[in-house]
C-alpha cells in the first residue's frame, strides 16, 4: 500500500515537516527520514506547484503529439523515448498502448515554437515514422486538481 | 388571531432544541469557524452525484415503489449481509425511508401506544425524546458515563425496564460522544431485550466510521436477535450524502409492513434520485467512504492530542466524527464555555447539555472540518482556556 505520506505530500507539498507529522500522526524527524529517504531512492522526482497558466497570464501552447517509431532490437522503445524525453520543451513523455507509441507532452511559447520543436527535432529522429500534433484549446483539470471550486454551499454553521 | 390552544398540546410540549438556540447565536456572526456541525466537510464523491445526474437525465422522476426501489433494496441486503451479517428479504423486509430520521418516526409510531415505555442512552441524538412523544410514548432515559467511555451499561438499562416498556433506542457509534459499545456489553443487553421482550430500534448510522480497529457489530446479528430488531441505517454520514435524505429500515415483515403503512401515507417513497444514487454509492462507493474514513481517523486523533495537551481531558471515542471533552474542571456550564468560546474566539462546539442532561459539563466537537481549519480552532480553544 502506498504510504499515506507520499498522499498526502502529493496535494500538500508545501506543508512542513511538522504540519505533515500533525496530519499524519507521526513525528516530524519520521517524516522527514522518509521523505529524505525517497529523494534519494527517486520515489521522489521532485515539487511542483499546479498552476493555471490563463489565471497566471502567459500565452503560451502546449501540444499532444501522438509519435509512432520503430522499436530497437535490445532496447525496445526505451532509448528513443529518453531521447525524446531529454528535450527541455517536452513537458511529459509516455509509452502508451493503441494506435501509437509515444504520447508526447510539449509546451513552447507560441504555436510556432512548437510545430518547429516538431518538424526540426522530433521527426528527424532516426526511428520517427510518422507524428499527430493535437494544441490543448482549454483545460479542465490538472494533475488532479479540477480547475473550478466546488463549494459545500448552506452547509449550516451548527446542524444536529 | 390567538393561537394559543391552536397548536397541539404534544407538540406544544415539546421544548426548543438546544441545537437551535445555539444556532441562532452562531448564525449572522462573521468568520466563525465550526465545529458544531453533524455532518461531513466533504461533497458526495462524484461519482455517486452523476448517478443522479443521470438519472434525471434520463427522466427517472416518477414514484417508486412504497418500499423503494426492488434494485436497490437488493442492493441493500447484499450490503448489510457483508457489514452487519444479517439476512433480510428485499421484497418484505427492507424498507427505504427519507433518511435514518423518518425510520425512527415510523418504527416509534408503528411499534407503541400512548403511555407505552421506550429506553433510550443518553447524551444521544436530538430527536430521540421529541420522536418517542410525538408518537405518545414516555421516554425513559439512560444515562451513559464518561467513565464507561460513554456505552451503555446492561445494568443501568436493566433498573430502567419496567412491564410498561416496549423499546429500546441504541446508536453505537453515538452521536455526539462518538461512543461504542464493548462486545460484551451488548450481548448482556441483548439477553436483556430477549428476557424483557423488547423490541431494538438500532440507529447504525455511524457504524462504518469506526477508528479503533474492532469489526462494528450490531446487536441485530447477536442469536435471537434479528426477529426482535429493527435496524436503521442510511447514507448520509458514510458516504456524505446528508443532502439526499436517504436511509433504510431492516426488520422481520410484520415490522416492515406496519412502518410501511405510515410511510405510505406520510411519504409515499423516498425521492428516485436519491434512491439511484444510493444504488451507486453501495456498488462503487467503497473506495471513497474508507478514503473519507482514513481522514476523518487522521482528525480525530489530532483533535484528540490537541485538546489533551491544553489540559483538556478528552477520551479517543471509537466512531462517528465527534469528540465529547469534559469542560467540567473550568467551573463552566456547558452553554457558558460554548457561548463564551464563541463570543472570544469565534469558534462554535455544541454545548453538550443539548444532547440530554448526561451531556451537562461537555462540549460536542465535530472534527469533520478541513485540518487546517481545525488546526486554527484548536490554537483558538487553546488561547480560550488561557484566558479563563
Amino acid at each position: 500500500m502506498k504510504d499515506p505520506l507520499l498522499t498526502l505530500l502529493q496535494s500538500k507539498a508545501r506543508y512542513s515537516d511538522a504540519e505533515l507529522a500533525e496530519t499524519l500522526n507521526l513525528s516530524a524527524d519520521e517524516v522527514a527520514t522518509r521523505i529524505d529517504a525517497w529523494e534519494k531512492d527517486g520515489t521522489i522526482l521532485g515539487y511542483q506547484a499546479v498552476v493555471d497558466d490563463d489565471k497566471a497570464g502567459e500565452a503560451g501552447v502546449t501540444a499532444f503529439i501522438e509519435v509512432t517509431v520503430t522499436p530497437e532490437r535490445g532496447g525496445g522503445f526505451d532509448r528513443l523515448a529518453m531521447r525524446i524525453a531529454r528535450f527541455d520543451q517536452v513537458v511529459s513523455c509516455y509509452l502508451a498502448s493503441g494506435g501509437y507509441d509515444l504520447l508526447v507532452v510539449v509546451s513552447g511559447k507560441d504555436l510556432r515554437e512548437v510545430a518547429s520543436f516538431v518538424s526540426q527535432k522530433l521527426s528527424t529522429l532516426e526511428g520517427v515514422i510518422s507524428t499527430a500534433t493535437h494544441f490543448r484549446l482549454k483545460a479542465y483539470k490538472e494533475n488532479g486538481f479540477i480547475f473550478e471550486t466546488e463549494e459545500l454551499e448552506g452547509r449550516l454553521p451548527v446542524s444536529p | 388571531m390567538d393561537y394559543t390552544g391552536k397548536i397541539s398540546r404534544q407538540v406544544a410540549g415539546i421544548p426548543r432544541s438546544g441545537i437551535r438556540d445555539f444556532f441562532e447565536l452562531v448564525q449572522g456572526r462573521d468568520d466563525v469557524i465550526s465545529l458544531g456541525v453533524g455532518e461531513p466537510d466533504f461533497a458526495t464523491p462524484w461519482h455517486i452525484r452523476e448517478a443522479a445526474i443521470y438519472s434525471l437525465e434520463k427522466g427517472h422522476t416518477s414514484y417508486t415503489s412504497n418500499l423503494g426501489l426492488m434494485s436497490l433494496r437488493k442492493e441493500i441486503n447484499r450490503y448489510v449481509n457483508d457489514f452487519f451479517h444479517v439476512d433480510y428479504d428485499p421484497a418484505s423486509e427492507i424498507l427505504i425511508t427519507v433518511g435514518v430520521s423518518e425510520a425512527i418516526d415510523l418504527a416509534l409510531r408503528a411499534l407503541i401506544d400512548p403511555g407505552d415505555e421506550v429506553i433510550y442512552h443518553t447524551p444521544c441524538y436530538v430527536s430521540y425524546l421529541p420522536s418517542i412523544r410525538l408518537a405518545y410514548g414516555v421516554g425513559v432515559d439512560v444515562p451513559t458515563a464518561k467513565r464507561d467511555d460513554f456505552a451503555l451499561k446492561a445494568e443501568m438499562l436493566e433498573a430502567a425496564i419496567t412491564p410498561k416498556t416496549r423499546v429500546l433506542m441504541l446508536n453505537f457509534p453515538t452521536n455526539p460522544t462518538g461512543a461504542v459499545m464493548p462486545d460484551d456489553e451488548l450481548k448482556k443487553i441483548a439477553a436483556l431485550c430477549i428476557k424483557h421482550d423488547l423490541i431494538v430500534i438500532t440507529d447504525e448510522i455511524y457504524s462504518e466510521l469506526r477508528y479503533d480497529e474492532e469489526e462494528h457489530l450490531s446487536i441485530a446479528s447477536l442469536p435471537g436477535m434479528r426477529e426482535r430488531t429493527i435496524l436503521l441505517h442510511g447514507f448520509s454520514k458514510a458516504y456524505s450524502m446528508t443532502g439526499f435524505r436517504l436511509g433504510y429500515a431492516c426488520a422481520p415483515a410484520p415490522l416492515i409492513e406496519a412502518m410501511m403503512k405510515i410511510h405510505q401515507y406520510a411519504m409515499l417513497c423516498a425521492p428516485i434520485t436519491s434512491q439511484a444514487a444510493a444504488l451507486e454509492a453501495l456498488q462503487n462507493g467503497d473506495a471513497a467512504m474508507n478514503e473519507m474514513r482514513e481522514s476523518y481517523h487522521h482528525r480525530r486523533d489530532f483533535t484528540v492530542k490537541r485538546l489533551n495537551e491544553m489540559g483538556i481531558d478528552c477520551h479517543a471515542p471509537g466512531g462517528a466524527f465527534y469528540v465529547f471533552p469534559d469542560i467540567r474542571p473550568t467551573g463552566l456550564s456547558s452553554k457558558d464555555f460554548a457561548t463564551k468560546l464563541l463570543e472570544a474566539e469565534n469558534v462554535a462546539a455544541v454545548p453538550g447539555d443539548a444532547f440530554g442532561s448526561a451531556g451537562e459539563g461537555f462540549l460536542r466537537c465535530c472534527y469533520a472540518t478541513s485540518f487546517d481549519e481545525l488546526k486554527i480552532a484548536m490554537s483558538r480553544m487553546e488561547r480560550f482556556l488561557g484566558s479563563l
